[in-house]
Formats: C-alpha cells, structure tokens, sequence
C-alpha cells in the first residue's frame, strides 16, 4: 500500500526549551485509519501541527502525497484537513457560510451539492442557518469536521475528535469515520479513549515524551502483547496459593474463591490444560472458569509505564 | 495553483461581510462623527478664523478630518481582523490552508483599506452639505488616499499580529496613533506653531501624511508633496518588511 504521509526524523523544540518531538519517523499509508496514542504533553498535537501547517518544526521533513509540506506547501496543504481539539469558531457565523468559507480558503469553486451532501451526512443540514454560537457543543463538533471536509481532502487529521462529546454522539462519529475510510479518505486521528482506538483504528501508534516508541497493526499489537488471564471460581476458598501450583505463578482473588493465572495466549504452551490436570490430580474442583483478553488501555498503560521506566518495568 | 485567489476572495469577502453586518454603524458613526467636528470647529470656532494660506478654515480642516477617521478606521479594522481569528483560535484555519503569506496579507488588507477608503468617501461627501470644498489634483488625491489606506491598515495588521489581549490592540490607537495625528496638522497648520514646535512637530511623520493629502486638495501643505511622498513610501517599506518578518519567523503568529 502506498504511503501518504512520511515523516522523516522530525523534531521540535519550543522557544522555552521544552523538547515536544524528538526525532519521530512515521508513514501512514493511503487509506487507512492510524490512532496516535499518548499521555498529555506526549507530542500529539504538536505532531499534527506540524503535518497540518501550524507549528514550524525545528528539523526533519514532512512528505504529504510526495509533496514537501513546506517546499510544496499548496499541494501539501491542500489535501489535508484537521479537526482541531478545541471547538474554534466564529461565533456569529451561519454553519454553511463558515463550511464555504473553509472550502474557499482551499481554493476550490463552489459546489453547493457536495456542501448539501455534507451537511445532511453529519445531521447538518437542518441547522445550516444557525449561527455557530447557537449550536450545542456536539454540532459545532460536527461542524468543524464538517469544515475540515469542505474542500474534500485526502487526508483527515482528527485531534481528539470525541473529547467531551456524549456516548451517542461518539458512536455516530465513529461510524461517520467508517463511512470516510470507505471513500479513500486517510484518517489520523489522536485520542486518550483507547476504546475508540481498539473500535476504529488499523494501526496504532504510542508516543511519549516526544518519541514514537511504537508502531503496529491493532490487531498484531493486542495478539503480540496481550495477556489473557483465565479466573477459576473454586468451590472451596483457599487461604493461600498450594506449593503446587507454583510453578504457574497463580494468585488468589475474591477472598480465595478465585484462582487467576496470567498466561501469554500466542505462546506454543500456554500452561492452561497441565494447570487443570494439576489440579484435578489435588482434588481441587472449581464450579466456573471464564478468560479475558487484556485491552488496548492495558497494552497501552504498560508501554508508557515501560518507557517512563527505562523498560526495566 | 500559482496563487491561491479563491483563499482570498475569501477571506476578503468575509471580511466585507463582517462590516456589512455592521454596515448602518459603520456608515453612520464617520457621518455623525463628520457633522459634529462642523459644528464645533467649522461653525461655532471656524467662524471666528481666519482662512489659512487663502482656504477657509472649514474646507482647510476637511483633508485633516478625512485622515483622522480614516487613521483610526483603518488601522482598528486591519488590527481586529487579524487579532480576531488568532484570539478566537480560528487563525488555524488560515495557517493550515494552502495560502502564501503574501495571500493572506493581501487579503486582510485589501479588505480593511476597501474599508477605510469607503468611509473616506462618506465623509468627503458628508462635508459637502456643511463647506464647499474643491479638489486641485482628483487623480493624486485618489491615489494618495488609497496608498494611504494601504499604508495605515498594513500597520493596523501589524498591531494586530502584536497585540495578545484586546488592551494592547487598543492601546496603539489611542495612546499613539490618536495623539500623532491630532498634533499632525489634521485641524491646523504646523505654520502656526511657534518655531520650536514647528520644528517639533516636522518629527511627527503624521505631519507629511496630512500635508500631502492636503496638497491634494489645495496645491499647498506644510511641507513638499515630495516630502510626503517618501513618508508614506518609508512608511510603507518599513511596516511591509515588519509583516514579512513575522510570517517569516511565525512571531506570535505560529508556534
């Protein structure tokens, strides 16, 4: 698959001294949808502003579709589009007004079907005279995707796209993202609710304190790095975990009625039948068993705990 | 895409728009404004002057008067709608889309100086129901006015770009500007001063503005056309090369 963004080594330090990005290297490939995760202060927004025009880099490149986003800025430029995190608008502005005006400002012609088609796609279309101010915090949210859409660009950069917005609202995002993919668009979008990457994203990225410590397929993140934990509800509670068992490195739970034993699921032997058969051989009967997979959140949470750590966590 | 017309159109059509949502105010406060400076200086104190170098002093005080409003319109619309979108966060709107610099200055200022020479027309024409005044070089006054207006909202631009909270984009205007241009000449000549403050005010570059605009009018100013010329021409360079650093550098305009 063809890459639309590369990103080269890229740097930024601000005035104060503060290090935001430390040579990051990034490629995102046409079509997909990439979740940049990271703590507060990771480097997040800094990385989209750079990519989007907004905050001047002290070194590396940006390549958008092959142009230079500084050199080839109109090119580059012109097929991005952000959602910022902040709901910036113009207050006294009428929603189809500041939509052409965006569109406008991309250089491209009218095209009141497109704006028309936009509109009615994000629940639009019925306040396109309100003014801005008049909308709830949800609609102006859809609003400013709506903006950033106008000049129909390749490339969607959502910066925290659902930050403060209700459950429902969130899944009609979501699936508006869905919707976005299956025309072509890219979609990069950052967030602190790892659901929302675990639901949309293809790929993920972790950045912290500046540095992109990771980047992987969703799927092959969570299979090489989750955990599962298999919880066995005994019938009789114990007081402490038998010598036996030792050798799994199981714990006690819920007041010694459980027994949890953390196990790798892609491991050739994962220790669950020989737990069982040891078990049964101690005479030890339990009247349930149920296995979890841990989270993208708990993928996540350890990587930056890890970095933070100097990996020996 | 050589230049990004389509971008400007509009910003400046926005920008228009903003002063046609306030178009009756924007029209009527140069026009009350007007016939209140005729009242107080051109019948109730112009009556006891004498005319100055053979004009009356109620058509004397009309080139001045067309500045003043001019000055003060043209630089708080250039000011405030650059400060606007940076203080309302949309500036990333423009800083994102695929607009040069000189686009962006183009478009700002074209649309604040479109301003700044409509309310000098409403108050050339608004004086003509209190003075008769008449125009010796039309061409050179229109082309002065609009140079001017040029001129006076790239540095309402620049305060724009400057100012971080609305107290500073005030306080330009009021504590400098205003001063500048009310000891420039705008209601008197600098001839009548005294012979140091003459020589005083000859460093208030204001001085040069209002002179050639009134020569403009009336063949005649306190200094040469010439020298107004290249007050306005410095003028020009000086706050052009001051907007080209700032978006050079992204000085409180990028991060």
């Amino acid at each position: 698959m063809d890459n639309i963004l590369d990103i080269r080594g890229l740097g930024k330090r601000y005035a104060g001294g503060h290090r935001a990005l430390d040579d990051v290297n990034l490629q995102i490939r046409k079509g997909e949808i990439f979740a940049l995760l990271g703590p507060n202060g990771a480097g997040k927004s800094s990385l989209i502003g750079i990519c989007c025009g907004i905050v001047t880099p002290s070194e590396g490149q940006v390549l958008v579709g092959g142009h230079d986003h500084q050199k080839q800025f109109r090119a580059a430029r012109s097929m991005i589009g952000l959602v910022p995190q902040e709901l910036l608008t113009d207050a006294f502005e009428r929603v189809v007004v500041t939509v052409n005006f965006s569109r406008g400002l991309f250089g491209k012609p009218k095209d009141p079907a497109y704006i028309e088609q936009l509109l009615k796609d994000l629940s639009l279309w019925d306040k396109r005279h309100a003014k801005m101010m008049e909308l709830s915090g949800g609609m102006k949210r859809r609003a400013m995707i709506a903006k950033a859409l106008s000049h129909e660009p390749d490339i969607l950069f959502l910066d925290e796209p659902t930050a403060g917005v209700d459950v429902e609202l969130r899944r009609d995002m979501w699936n508006m993202v869905h919707r976005l993919r299956e025309r072509g668009v890219t979609i990069i979008l950052t967030t602190h609710y790892i659901e929302e990457a675990e639901e949309m994203a293809d790929r993920v990225g972790v950045i912290t304190g500046g540095k992109l410590i990771l980047v992987e397929e969703k799927q092959a993140l969570m299979q090489k790095l989750g955990r599962k934990t298999l919880t066995l509800n005994l019938a009789e509670p114990l007081e402490r975990v038998p010598d036996a068992l030792a050798p799994w490195n199981v714990r006690l739970g819920a007041g010694g009625y459980e027994l949890i034993y953390d196990f790798d699921s892609q491991a050739e032997a994962t220790g669950v039948p020989s737990l069982l058969r040891q078990m049964s051989d101690m005479g030890m009967a339990f009247k349930d068993l149920h296995t979890s997979q841990s989270s993208l959140e708990d993928i996540f949470v350890g990587l930056v705990h890890q970095d933070r750590h100097g990996g020996d966590a | 895409m050589m230049m990004n017309f389509r971008g400007m159109s509009a910003i400046y059509a926005f920008e228009m728009a903003r002063f046609g949502r306030t178009f009756w105010t924007s029209l009527m406060l140069p026009v009350v404004t007007t016939a209140l400076y005729f009242i107080v200086f051109g019948s109730a104190i112009g009556s006891r002057m004498s005319d100055i170098s053979g004009v009356p002093y109620g058509a004397f005080i009309v080139p001045g008067l067309m500045m003043l409003t001019m000055f003060s319109e043209g630089i708080s619309n250039a000011s405030f709608g650059i400060y606007m979108p940076k203080w309302t966060g949309t500036i990333y709107e423009m800083l994102s889309a695929p607009l040069s610099a000189t686009e962006l200055l183009m478009a700002y200022v074209g649309a604040a100086a479109t301003k700044a020479v409509l309310i000098g027309a409403i108050i050339f024409g608004t004086v003509h129901f209190f003075v008769d005044v008449e125009v010796a070089h039309p061409a050179a006054m229109v082309g002065f006015m609009l140079l001017l207006a040029v001129t006076l909202c790239l540095f309402g631009f620049i305060i724009g770009l400057w100012a971080q909270s609305f107290e500073q984009l005030q306080v330009v205007p009021m504590l400098i500007v205003y001063p500048l241009t009310f000891l420039g000449g705008a209601f008197y000549s600098i001839d009548m001063l005294p012979p140091f403050w003459r020589s005083v005010a000859l460093f208030n570059p204001v001085v040069y503005l209002i002179s050639g605009f009134r020569w403009t009018f009336f063949g005649q100013g306190d200094v040469s056309p010439m020298a107004s010329m290249v007050a306005v021409a410095l003028f020009l360079i000086l706050c052009l090369s001051a907007v080209f650093w700032v978006f050079r550098t992204g000085y409180r305009l990028k991060q």
